[in-house]
């Protein structure tokens, strides 16, 4: 029953040659793809609250003519014909458009030729068995939850004759288990190869620390405590850094939360070490502009490395271009593990706090890298190397500088893969890989 | 779209379901931007699709499609009706007794046919901030830029339906940053991203955007040079572009059915708002008035229907401080038996509506600007939201702003970087001391709210006037 998907690739790569065949002389087009045909379930007290599909493609062409350059975006329908007349309509806006315009003084593209092919078919659930198991599974339980699955595709072509593909089937689905208190457990289960037998596991194993959730909170004052900040925690202040800490561009115009990391003045504990990881196997390997992407050390031992450098940054600023994306933001982000075992969390945290899930980060003071959010989920008061008691909501705000610096005791041992759940318009790629982390103290206020 | 097949799709699509509806949006978003006097390439978009929506029995199920061929259309109804049916056992809401839409209706943004400027002169009027900001060696980043974007949607029902919306949205912006001794202080134009209004070219000038280049500039090199925000409790006169974010984040989200019937407590959160609050709980001081108003000209989240075909109209949400109606659509009225408003609400096509906040504004007080600074004898005024973060009961908040001014015995002083301020929303608008008049108010919109699964963004709208608070926690940063 789930919606037939349409081959994506071989309609991009019609596309391209429809885009190729209709350039003038002196013209060069770069062009890309990001589509999806996506199916999506939402959960509520154990029932479907919403239930779809979407497929949709979004075509990005570039036009490029004595250094001249502009995008045109357009959604394409899969219908060759109305595609190749819409495509045709974009590059004759582009070229009106370039008339007009200015030699672009930051204009950089790759103009080598490359060949870069992704593909992994995954199984996938039927929508009929999907609503079955849930149903079956989340029987007696609080389970609101969100499924998101299907293809999901990358494309780049340029009139250069390069041609980059990504395209991966896989699920992301996330639920939480709520007890009468309001409390929860959130559980992820992300892959390529669907399984009823490892979803129902993952309900079950859940569904076990219940129990702890029902005891007495504890109510925490603010001040400084000890923590544990599982991976998923950690990839909270991670991530909402990533933003723009890690962008040459926003180094150049000291607009970096790690300005002062980058430019030497301070450094971080010689364990941290952070690489924009393309071997993660997560992410395409091509950029917009026609390079193809490289695994850059951001962070070695403690120490500001490169940053993500895009084209247009590299001729603005001088530098070398390292096949970042134009954001300049990583996508496939690794940290180094420590020594930590999970077994030995517990007892490593001896009295303080376990923090499973961090929420709503935002900076409070980007030139220190400070951030500010809240605990949420699966988040205890530990004692003696024991869970006592959830506790009620608390907002820390702390900086980076002393969480990875100062204030960092050990780093776990078993990284966490945690693949980007993301679909504000489309379903994302890419993730980080975390282990987590036990601060000597972590700064609560509220 | 050709008007022959929105006319003849009522007739053409077949489908098993009790209902169906076909939502088509058609959009185009032109971007013009400067950064340090180069301009950035032109960007222009182009989104067209559709989203179909079934009931089958108790289910309910949506298909989105960018095929927009009567081919491609019945495609994803059959798709809708599958889901509706495969669902119908197991279907949170019983849509055998959800209301249907019934008025058919048009809405058009002000000056939606105005003849616009092209890209030269465009460029030419951002070049011009943007040149006027460099002022000072300390400016190291200037950016102006506009995006425009026209959007086309029509609602049609299998019960004959139809509702034409044409909307025209702007987004004037305006950043500077300026570095010294390490110092970094960024101020833009009403926050990076929440100056959207609908309209004409009469939206830059309600913002401010000509002169602004210097005059931000001017403030960028004021905050770099200014001591740091002080610790410690003060009355805040807030002013409307950080109200846009307060009112936003502590009244609008908690305010939302969805939430407060658990649909987001996977992602968005929940509410510390209980159903048993409406009609009596206090949230507020009683100068405290919040309406729903999709009718104020200009605004963002203007609009004559919601996305699920209801008919939109202003109505009181808190009225002198009591908290009344909540922010729900029909389909969530229904489940809550609580009385709402048209706010069921997609990002685009591609999305299924949702309890969205669209125009939320705070009603006019009586006081003037130097009525409510002269009043407070220890205190500091906040200018333009920077951080924002907030529980996901929508209680415990940390808001940080880009400009502050130390307010003592009654007048303006020193200015401060780095103003930020904590609290808890149930106590937190019981702490409203005045509110504004006319002359405070500001009208301010984003297109950037999110919430959702699959996660999606929305255009809403704040107007506030400047209001004060008492004794709240305000602090700096770290240098």
């Amino acid at each position: 029953m789930n919606a037939a998907t349409m081959d994506w690739q071989r309609h991009f790569l019609m596309l391209a040659d429809v885009i190729e065949e209709r350039l003038a002389p002196g013209e060069m087009s770069l062009a890309t793809l990001a589509a999806e045909d996506s199916d999506f379930a939402r959960f509520n007290a154990g029932k479907v609250r919403q239930i779809g599909h979407v497929s949709q493609g979004t075509l990005t062409v570039r036009l490029i003519e004595a250094e001249r350059q502009a995008y045109s975006t357009l959604t394409i329908c899969g219908d060759s014909n109305v595609d190749r007349d819409a495509v045709a309509g974009a590059l004759d806006g582009l070229r009106e458009a370039l008339r007009d315009a200015s030699p672009d003084p930051h204009l950089l593209v790759d103009t080598s030729t490359w060949t870069q092919t992704t593909q992994r078919r995954g199984t996938l659930p039927e929508i009929g068995s999907l609503l079955s198991v849930v149903e079956r599974c989340a029987a007696g339980l609080d389970f609101v939850g969100f499924y998101a699955g299907g293809a999901l595709v990358r494309g780049f072509a340029s009139s250069g004759g390069s041609r980059g593909w990504h395209e991966v089937e896989n699920f992301n689905f996330s639920w939480s288990l709520y007890d009468a208190s309001g409390r929860a457990i959130k559980t992820t289960y992300a892959s390529e190869q669907w399984s009823d037998e490892t979803f129902a596991s993952k309900i079950e194993e859940a569904a076990a620390r219940m129990p702890v959730l029902a005891r007495e909170p504890r109510t925490l004052k603010p001040g400084s405590y000890r923590a544990w900040l599982a991976p998923n925690a950690l990839a909270e202040l991670i991530g909402t850094a990533s933003f723009t800490a890690f962008s040459a561009r926003q180094q150049a115009t000291a607009r970096s939360e790690l300005y002062r990391l980058n430019r030497g003045d301070v450094s971080l504990d010689e364990r941290v070490t952070l690489i924009e990881d393309l071997d993660l196997g997560i992410a395409p390997r091509f950029n917009e502009d026609g390079y193809r992407r490289e695994t850059v050390p951001l962070i070695e031992a403690g120490r500001g490395a490169q940053q993500l450098t895009s084209a247009r940054t590299a001729r603005e600023y001088g530098l070398r271009p390292n096949g970042a994306l134009a954001n300049e933001m990583p996508v496939s982000l690794s940290m180094q593990a420590g020594d930590l075992a999970d077994t030995d969390v517990l007892a490593a945290i001896g009295t303080g706090l376990y923090i499973g899930n961090l929420w709503y980060v935002n900076f409070s003071d980007r030139m220190d890298c400070r951030l500010t959010g809240m605990t949420r989920f699966a988040t205890f008061w530990v004692e003696d190397g024991e869970i006592v008691a959830p506790i009620d909501a608390m907002r820390f705000d702390d900086s980076l500088y002393r969480l990875l610096g100062s204030e960092l005791e050990r780093l776990g041992a078993t990284p966490e893969l945690l693949l980007n759940d993301s679909t504000w318009s489309e379903r994302s790629t890419g993730g980080l890989r975390l282990p987590g982390l036990l601060a000597r103290s972590f700064r609560l206020t509220l | 779209m050709v008007e022959s097949l929105l006319n003849r799709l009522p007739r053409a699509l077949r489908s098993e379901a009790d209902f169906w509806s076909v939502r088509i949006v058609s959009e185009r978003t032109d971007d013009h931007a400067v950064r340090n006097d180069v301009a950035q390439p032109l960007r222009l978009a182009s989104d067209r699709g559709a989203m179909l929506v079934a009931w089958c029995g108790r289910g309910a199920g949506y298909a989105a499609t960018a095929d927009l061929s009567e081919r491609g259309l019945q495609a994803a109804l059959d798709i809708a009706t599958q889901r509706a049916k495969a669902c119908a056992s197991v279907s949170l809401i019983d849509h055998t007794q959800i209301a249907r839409p019934v008025e058919s209706g048009t809405y058009e943004s002000p000056a939606v046919a105005q003849t616009l400027p092209d890209r030269r002169e465009w460029l030419e009027r951002l070049q011009h901030e943007c040149a006027a900001a460099n002022i000072d060696g300390r400016i190291v980043e200037r950016t102006a830029a506009v995006q425009l974007t026209h959007s086309e949607q029509t609602y049609l029902t299998s019960d004959g339906i139809r509702i034409d919306q044409h909307f025209r949205f702007m987004l004037p912006q305006m950043s500077v940053t300026a570095h010294a001794n390490g110092v970094t202080q960024v101020r833009t134009l009403g926050g990076d991203y929440g100056t959207l209004a609908q309209g004409g070219v009469d939206v830059l000038a309600h913002f401010g955007f000509d002169g602004a280049g210097a005059r931000i500039a001017d403030e960028a090199l004021q905050l770099v040079a200014a001591p740091n925000c002080p610790s410690g409790p003060r009355d805040l006169l807030l002013m409307p572009d950080q109200m846009m974010l307060q009112i936003h984040e502590s009244i609008g989200h908690p305010l939302e059915l969805d939430r407060i019937l658990g649909d987001e407590r996977n992602f968005a959160g929940s509410s510390f708002v209980k159903p048993a609050f409406f009609g009596s709980y206090r949230y507020g001081s009683p100068l405290l008035n919040v309406t729903f108003d999709p009718a104020l000209p200009g605004e963002a989240a203007a609009y004559a229907f919601d996305d699920d075909g209801a008919a939109a109209d202003k109505h009181y949400l808190i009225r002198n401080g009591v908290l009344e109606r909540a922010l729900g659509g029909a389909l969530s009225q229904q489940r809550a038996g609580i009385a709402g408003v048209a706010n069921s609400r997609a990002s685009s096509w591609n999305r299924p509506p949702i309890d969205r906040m669209a125009n939320l504004n705070i009603e006019l007080g009586t006081s003037s600007l130097d009525e409510m600074i002269a009043g407070i004898g220890r205190g500091i005024l906040m200018r333009t939201n920077t951080s924002w973060s907030i529980d996901d009961h929508r209680n415990k908040f940390q808001f940080g702003c880009e400009f502050g001014q130390l307010i003592e015995n009654g007048e303006l002083t020193q200015v401060v970087r780095q103003p930020g301020y904590r609290g808890i929303s149930a106590s937190f608008w019981r702490s409203l001391a005045a509110v504004g008049n006319e002359a405070t108010r500001g009208v301010y919109g984003t297109a950037l709210c999110g919430k959702g699964e699959p996660m999606q963004i929305a255009r809403v709208g704040h107007a506030s006037p400047a209001c004060v608070f008492r004794d709240v926690d305000v602090f700096g940063g770290t240098r």
